[in-house]
C-alpha cells in the first residue's frame, strides 16, 4: 500500500450527496482483471456525453481543476457496489484525498487499504471547503500526522482518524503481512473450529 | 448485560486482537465471483502466498454472463473482456482447488442465491464475498457482509478479516402486512424512513412478529437491502423456519452433526436484556405496496401517492438532489407516481430472483391473464430466475410457460439487468419497474429510470404498461 502523510494540491468540488460507486467508475470499466488504467473511466457518465466528447461544464474537466489531487464532495460519498475499483480508479486519476461529511462503510475500507485517505468533517466545514474550491487554481494542504486539513485561506480543520488506520496509512503497512505474523493463533482457531464445528469444516 | 445476536458471532469469531484494538475475525465462507476476486488472486501470486482455505470457499460466475446462450459455454460469450474476466476466473479457481459452478451448470447463478440454495449459508458463521449485497445472507443468523478486493486478497491468504467491531442496530416489525405488501415493501418504507445513512456504522437486526412471519427468502430479500440503508450487515435470528430450510440441502451437516448443529444454532439469538444502541419499530400493517421514485433507495413512497415536491426537503442538499432526481426520472413534482408509463420490466436479481419471488409474480400473471390481459404494447418485460435450479423448479411448476404465454422472456440465470454489465441493460431515458435493489442513475444503463418495487408490483406493472397497484390485479 502507497503510504500517506502529508499532501497538497488542487482540490475540486463536488456538492451532490449520495455519489455512488457505479458513478466513480460506470460497470462496463469493471471487466478489467487489473488494478492499473482505470483512470480513464473515472466519473466517466459525467465527464463524458453519449457521445464520448468532454462535458465542459464538469468540474474535473475545466482547466482550473487541471492535476487535482483531492474531492470535496457531498455525504455520503462511495455508496452503493463494494468495488474497489472505485478507489483505484480515484488514484490512477491523481487523487489521494476525499473529504465529505460521511463515506459508505466498504468504500471507507477500501480506501483505507490503498492508501486513498477519506477525510470526515462536519457539514458546515465540508461546505466552507466547498466555497474555497470554487474557481479551482488553490492549494489545499492535508496533513494526517496532525489530522488537520488547511484551505487556501489558512483556516486549518482538524479531522478524526480511527488510530490503527492512521499507523497504517503512514507507514504503508501490508495488512496481509501484519495478519500473518498470527498465523499460530488462526491455526490454534481451527483446530477448535474443527473439534466444535465439525460440520462447518468441509 | 445480555449480547445481541451480533455480539455472540463476533466472539464466536475473534482470532486475535490487536493491541490498537482491531481484532482479526475468522471467516467460515468465502464466495467469490469473476468481477471483484482476479486481482486478489494476482496479488497473492505476486507475493507467493497460498490461498489458505479453499475449502472454505466457492465460486460463481453471474455478474457478467450472458442470459441467453450460456449452454455454449464461455468460449462463446461475444464480449472480449466478460470471456477474460470469466476464463481468469476458471483458471484461478482450477489452480486454487476451489468449488466452482461454471456458466451453464444447473447450480449456478447469483452468488447470493446459491450459497443459501446448497445450504453453504448456516447461523452462526460469519460470511463474506465482494459483493455488497453478501448482507442477504444475514436471514440466516449469519454475520455477512460485502467486501472489497484487497479484503478477498486478505480472506484468501488467511481466511481472517480485520475489523473493527459496528454498533448494535434493532428494527422491529410489527402488525400483518396487507396482501399484495411484503419483504420487499418492508425493505424500501424502512429505508425511506431511515435513509441511505441510517444504518452506517451499525449491524441491523430485525426482529418482531411480521419478520418471525416471514419466509426464508422473504427474509433474505430483506436483510439483502440492509446496505442500502447504508448498514454494515443485517441479521436475523435462526428459527425453526430457517432450520427446516437449511435441511436437506447439498452442503446443510447429516446425521448427528445435524443435532449437533442445531443446538449451537439455537444459542443464537438476541439476550432480552440486551441493549441497542438504536432502536426503530415499524408497523407493516400501515404500509402500501411501496415504490421509488427517484435514484436512492431512500426515495420511497406508497404507490398510491404523488411524487413529492423537492422543495419540500429539510436541507438544501436533499432539495438539490431531490430537483435532480426528479429531471432524471422524467417526473413532475405532484403526479401520481402510478401514472408514470414503463418500457421495460425486470424480475431478477439477489433480491428477487428465488422460487417464491417468481411466485408472487406468476400469481399477478395468473390473475391478469384471466382477464385476458397480455404484457402491455411497447413493454419489454424480462424474468430472470437467480440460479439454474430456481430456473428448474420454476419450469417443473410451468411458470416459464405461463410467463412466456403472457409476453414476458423467460431467460438464464445471472445479475443481468439489476447492475447492466452484461448485454442486458436499459437505454437512455427508457423507465424500468425492476425488482432489484439500486435505482442509481445508470445503474441499469446509461439514462435508464429505475423504480424499484416487488416481484409482484413489477408484474402489475408489466401489464399496466405503467406503475401500478397490484391490488388492481388481484
Ligand atoms: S444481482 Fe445485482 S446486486 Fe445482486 S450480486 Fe448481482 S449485481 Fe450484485
Amino acid at each position: 500500500m502507497q503510504k500517506f502523510d502529508r499532501l497538497d494540491g488542487p482540490a475540486a468540488p463536488m456538492p451532490m450527496a449520495n455519489i455512488d460507486t457505479d458513478q466513480i467508475i460506470p460497470k462496463q470499466f469493471l471487466k478489467t482483471v487489473d488494478r492499473e488504467g482505470l483512470g480513464k473511466g473515472l466519473f466517466y457518465d459525467f465527464r463524458f456525453d453519449f457521445d464520448g466528447q468532454e462535458k465542459p461544464e464538469f468540474v474535473l474537466n475545466q482547466p482550473a481543476y487541471k492535476g487535482v489531487k483531492m474531492l470535496i464532495a457531498g455525504d455520503n460519498f462511495g455508496c452503493g457496489s463494494s468495488r474497489e475499483h472505485a478507489p483505484w480508479a480515484l488514484m490512477d486519476f491523481g487523487v489521494r484525498c476525499v473529504i465529505s461529511s460521511s463515506f459508505a462503510d466498504i468504500f471507507n475500507n477500501n480506501c483505507f487499504q490503498n492508501g486513498l485517505l477519506p477525510v470526515v468533517l462536519k457539514p458546515d466545514e465540508v461546505h466552507a471547503l466547498m466555497a474555497e474550491a470554487k474557481g479551482g487554481n488553490h492549494v489545499f494542504s492535508v496533513d494526517l500526522e496532525s489530522q488537520t486539513v488547511t484551505a487556501p485561506s489558512g483556516q486549518a480543520y482538524r479531522f478524526e482518524i480511527d488510530a490503527a488506520r492512521k499507523e497504517k496509512m503512514l507507514k504503508g503497512l501490508d495488512a496481509i503481512g501484519e495478519t500473518l505474523v498470527h498465523v499460530g493463533e488462526i491455526d490454534r482457531f481451527e483446530e477448535k473450529r474443527r473439534m466444535t464445528r465439525a460440520w462447518a469444516s468441509s | 448485560m445480555g449480547k445481541t445476536l451480533y455480539d455472540k458471532i463476533w466472539d464466536a469469531h475473534v482470532v486475535a486482537t490487536e493491541p490498537n484494538g482491531e481484532t482479526i475475525l475468522y471467516i467460515d465462507l468465502h464466495l467469490i465471483h469473476e468481477v471483484t476476486s482476479p486481482q486478489a488472486f494476482a496479488g497473492l501470486r505476486t507475493n507467493h502466498r497460498p490461498l489458505r482455505r479453499p475449502d472454505l470457499t466457492l465460486a460463481v460466475a453471474d455478474h457478467n454472463i450472458p442470459t441467453e446462450g450460456q449452454a455454449l459455454g464461455v468460449d462463446a460469450v461475444a464480449d472480449e473482456e466478460a470471456r477474460i474476466q470469466l476464463q481468469t476466473l476458471a483458471r484461478n479457481v482450477k489452480d486454487a482447488g476451489i468449488e466452482f459452478f461454471p456458466m451453464g451448470d444447473i447450480r449456478n447463478g447469483i452468488v447470493h442465491v446459491v450459497g443459501p440454495e446448497q445450504g453453504r449459508t448456516q447461523p452462526g458463521m460469519t460470511i463474506v464475498c465482494g459483493d455488497s449485497h453478501t448482507s442477504t445472507h444475514g436471514a440466516f443468523g449469519a454475520l455477512a457482509h460485502g467486501i472489497g478486493t484487497s479484503e478477498v486478497e486478505h480472506v484468501f491468504a488467511t481466511q481472517t478479516l480485520r475489523q473493527e467491531k459496528a454498533k448494535n442496530m434493532r428494527v422491529t416489525f410489527v402488525g400483518t402486512p396487507v396482501p399484495g405488501v411484503g419483504a420487499k415493501d418492508f425493505a424500501l418504507a424502512m429505508i425511506g424512513r431511515i435513509g441511505t445513512g441510517g444504518g452506517t456504522g451499525h449491524v441491523i437486526e430485525y426482529a418482531g412478529p411480521a419478520i418471525e412471519a416471514l419466509t426464508m427468502e422473504g427474509r433474505m430479500t430483506l436483510c439483502n437491502l440492509s446496505i442500502e440503508g447504508g448498514a454494515k450487515a443485517g441479521i436475523i435470528a435462526p428459527d425453526e423456519t430457517t432450520f427446516a430450510y437449511i435441511q436437506g440441502k447439498p452442503g446443510a451437516p447429516k446425521g448427528a452433526a445435524w443435532d449437533m448443529a442445531v443446538d449451537y444454532w439455537r444459542s443464537f439469538f438476541s439476550d432480552p436484556d440486551t441493549r441497542f444502541d438504536r432502536e426503530i419499530t415499524i408497523d407493516v400493517g400501515k404500509l402500501d405496496p411501496t415504490v421509488t421514485w427517484g435514484t436512492s433507495p431512500e426515495d420511497a413512497m406508497p404507490v398510491t401517492g404523488l411524487v413529492p415536491d423537492p422543495d419540500s426537503f429539510a436541507t438544501e442538499d436533499k432539495r438539490a438532489s431531490a430537483h435532480r432526481a426528479l429531471e432524471y426520472m422524467g417526473l413532475t413534482a405532484g403526479q401520481p407516481i402510478a401514472e408514470a408509463t414503463v418500457q421495460r420490466v425486470f424480475i431478477g436479481s439477489c433480491t428477487n430472483s428465488r422460487i417464491e419471488d417468481l411466485r408472487q409474480a406468476a400469481e399477478v400473471v395468473k390473475a391478469a391473464t384471466a382477464k385476458g390481459l397480455k404484457v402491455a404494447e411497447g413493454v419489454r418485460a424480462m424474468v430472470v430466475p437467480g440460479s439454474g435450479l430456481v430456473k428448474e423448479e420454476a419450469e417443473a411448476e410451468g411458470l416459464d410457460k405461463l410467463f412466456l404465454a403472457a409476453g414476458f422472456e423467460w431467460r438464464e440465470p445471472g445479475c443481468s439487468m439489476c447492475l447492466g454489465m452484461n448485454p442486458d441493460k436499459l437505454s437512455n431515458g427508457e423507465r424500468c419497474a425492476s425488482t432489484s435493489n439500486r435505482n442509481f442513475e445508470g445503474r441499469q444503463g446509461r439514462g435508464g429510470r429505475t423504480h424499484l418495487m416487488s416481484p409482484a408490483m413489477a408484474a402489475a406493472a408489466a401489464f399496466a404498461g405503467r406503475i401500478a397497484d397490484v391490488r388492481e390485479f388481484l
